[in-house]
């Protein structure tokens, strides 16, 4: 058996967690495996998928890593999957690592494909924050895990199945549980919704110091685009930090991104990667950026920036 | 507050990276090394929490050789001691033999705290703090942006994604991964430089830990991604390129 752990998040899933339900049903499909999915919460009735493992229990009721762990557990013994894959999102790195380990295995994090190969699997994960990849197999006693990183599988691909839910019951007490969470929050409300801006001109480390980011204000003020940042810039308080984009700022979708010494490390990638049209300005011909660009210039941002305001400016008259 | 801060030696953030010979790995040769970004600022966050409660902070390594320049810069920023694991091929070890080594070099230290990095820049596991606290029977808590201390606990700030936060309450010893940028990194001073040449530096090796760390992983190739796009890439000198990238804004893109 395969078992997809699917992620809430408020009284919906986590975006990912049916891409990684398409990844356990094309693997499934090709290795010829039975493929169940497993919710903490509420929602198992929703899951289009056949079967569906449903936990709920008061001391889930808020994430922490000791209760999934505990809860996961107790199901991976009792169902004895031989894979079991989750969607890459900050939850699972907080606890996957830790159940992976219950069983003296090891989580294959952050994988970007998987295929069957000679009976076994061979999974596909980045290193080098994008630059190389890795094949890696897995050998040793199942359950195999592994983490899927986002936008590689799509879930309009899904094998849509009627739910056929299963509660399964857990077995934990409140002295498990040594971590006590609070309510999550903001930090300030956003003044800027990048969200809607149809340009985009953002800005990272490339930019080198606080006093070359006017530089780019000038781009996008010429484009009449919206300024956005990688996170390292919002880090260093050169942007406020809601102009940062990617996993753990906003997410864009505008007509045009232009990523501007932005190396295209994968949490930067999944805040972008739906904008229609790409253009890359980096040095480094091989930064990951380029992977996803559409249009790329390979050179010196401080030689390109002045020329293309100097040419947007003529060109807007 | 004893603290054990985890540091890695990885290659610097804009080194060219060639596979090697084997196709399993990169050439090491060439290329300078640094400490692991978000691991600097775990060490930063170990010493601003001595500083504020008392203790000693640690800095633990599994490296080559090579490593000793990183862990004598964390002593000259102001970590007490050291612990060094001499191995030349950690890109071997998967996660679990990684974390079992540390588990054992941490040994009898009975440390109240360890801080790592979320992440290396490298093998990018984002694993090796977690799976060392349950390897150890503690608490942990990742992607830390906050540490308070308060009597037998610790209250950290944990981001979530799209900008989202939250404030955790748990009990010590604890495992914490740190993430980059929640502080300013410090300088080593002067001083800070010439007093780290006389603090200890424990040096282990894996025979000296015997510890099972067969790994699960293998890599059998590494290679450059492939392309998910088509990219079209423009050239020229920047004038040009710049007349050519306005005219795909304009007749393209239409956003001009
Ligand atoms: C849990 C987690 C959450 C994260 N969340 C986010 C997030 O929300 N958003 C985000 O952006 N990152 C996030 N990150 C960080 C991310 O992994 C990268 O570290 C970050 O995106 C790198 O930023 P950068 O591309 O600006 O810097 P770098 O990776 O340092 O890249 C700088 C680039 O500039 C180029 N360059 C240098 N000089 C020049 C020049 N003169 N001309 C042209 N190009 C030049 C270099 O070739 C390089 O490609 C997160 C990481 C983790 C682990
Ligand atoms: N070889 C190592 N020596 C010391 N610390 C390490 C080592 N490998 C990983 N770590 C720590 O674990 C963190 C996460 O690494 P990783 O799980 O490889 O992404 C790093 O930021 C370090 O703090």
């Amino acid at each position: 058996m395969i078992l997809v752990f699917l992620e809430r998040s408020g009284s919906d899933f986590h975006r990912l967690s049916f891409e990684t339900l398409a990844a356990g049903q094309q693997l499934g499909a090709e290795m010829n495996l039975p493929v169940a999915a497993v919710v903490i919460g509420d929602g198992a009735s929703e899951v289009p998928n056949a079967t569906v493992f449903s936990i709920t229990h008061p001391l889930l009721a808020q994430y922490t890593a000791d209760g999934y762990t505990i809860a996961l557990e107790q199901l991976i013994r009792a169902k004895q999957p031989t894979y079991v894959l989750l969607p890459h999102t900050y939850t699972v790195r907080d606890f996957a690592p830790k159940l992976a380990t219950r069983f003296e295995r090891v989580l294959v994090s952050d994988v970007v494909a998987m295929r069957a190969e000679g009976g076994n699997l061979l999974l596909v994960r980045q290193l080098f924050q994008g630059k190389l990849n890795a094949d890696v197999r897995v050998s040793g006693v199942a359950p195999s895990f592994a983490s899927i990183q986002a936008g590689v599988y799509r879930s309009d691909q899904l094998q849509a199945a009627t739910a056929n839910v299963e509660e399964f019951s857990v077995a934990i007490e409140a002295s498990d549980i040594r971590s006590k969470p609070e309510e999550p929050f903001r930090e300030t409300v956003r003044a800027v919704d990048l969200s809607a801006a149809s340009v985009i001109v953002s800005v990272g480390r490339g930019i080198k110091e606080k006093e070359n980011i006017p530089m780019i204000q000038e781009l996008a003020s010429a484009l009449g685009a919206e300024l956005a940042a990688s996170r390292p810039i919002c880090d260093n308080g050169w942007l406020p930090m809601e102009r940062q984009v990617g996993s753990s700022g906003q997410t864009v979708a505008p007509k045009v991104y232009m990523a501007i010494g932005i190396s295209g490390a994968i949490q930067h990638l999944v805040g972008m990667k739906g904008a229609k049209t790409i253009v890359a300005i980096n040095k480094d011909a091989e930064a990951p950026i380029f992977e996803v660009a559409d249009y790329g210039i390979v050179g010196d941002l401080f030689e390109v920036v002045p020329a293309l305001t100097e040419a947007v400016k003529k060109a807007r008259g | 507050m004893k603290i054990v801060v985890a540091i890695k030696q990885v290659p610097a953030r804009d080194s060219q990276l060639r596979v090697d010979d084997t196709g399993r790995w990169i050439q090491e040769a060439d290329l300078n090394f640094e400490i692991n970004e978000p691991d600097a600022y775990a060490l930063e966050e170990g010493l601003q929490l001595k500083e504020k409660n008392g203790g000693e902070v640690i800095a633990l390594c599994l490296g080559p050789g090579r490593a000793s320049s990183t862990i004598r810069e964390a002593l000259a920023k102001g970590a007490d001691r050291a612990i060094h694991i001499e191995e030349e091929s950690v890109a071997t070890l998967d996660t679990l033999g990684i974390a079992r080594l540390l588990a054992k070099a941490i040994g009898d230290e009975k440390p109240d705290l360890i801080l790592t990095g979320l992440q290396s820049d490298d093998l990018g596991y984002g694993q090796t703090g977690v799976v060392l606290a349950e390897l150890l029977g503690w608490a942990h808590s990742t992607i830390i942006m906050e540490v308070e201390v308060r009597n037998e606990s610790i209250r950290v700030k944990r981001e979530l994604e799209g900008g989202w936060f939250q404030h955790i309450e748990m009990p010590l010893p604890a495992v914490l991964t740190i993430q980059s940028g929640i502080s300013k990194l410090r300088y080593a001073s002067l001083m800070g430089i010439k007093k780290a040449k006389t603090k200890e530096v424990k040096r282990l090796t894996l025979e000296d830990l015997q510890v099972h760390a067969m790994s699960q992983t293998n890599v059998e190739r590494v290679y450059l991604p492939q392309k998910s796009k088509q990219t079209q890439l423009l050239e020229g000198p920047a004038k040009e390129v710049a007349a050519k990238l306005v005219e795909k804004l304009k007749f393209e893109a239409r956003v001009i």
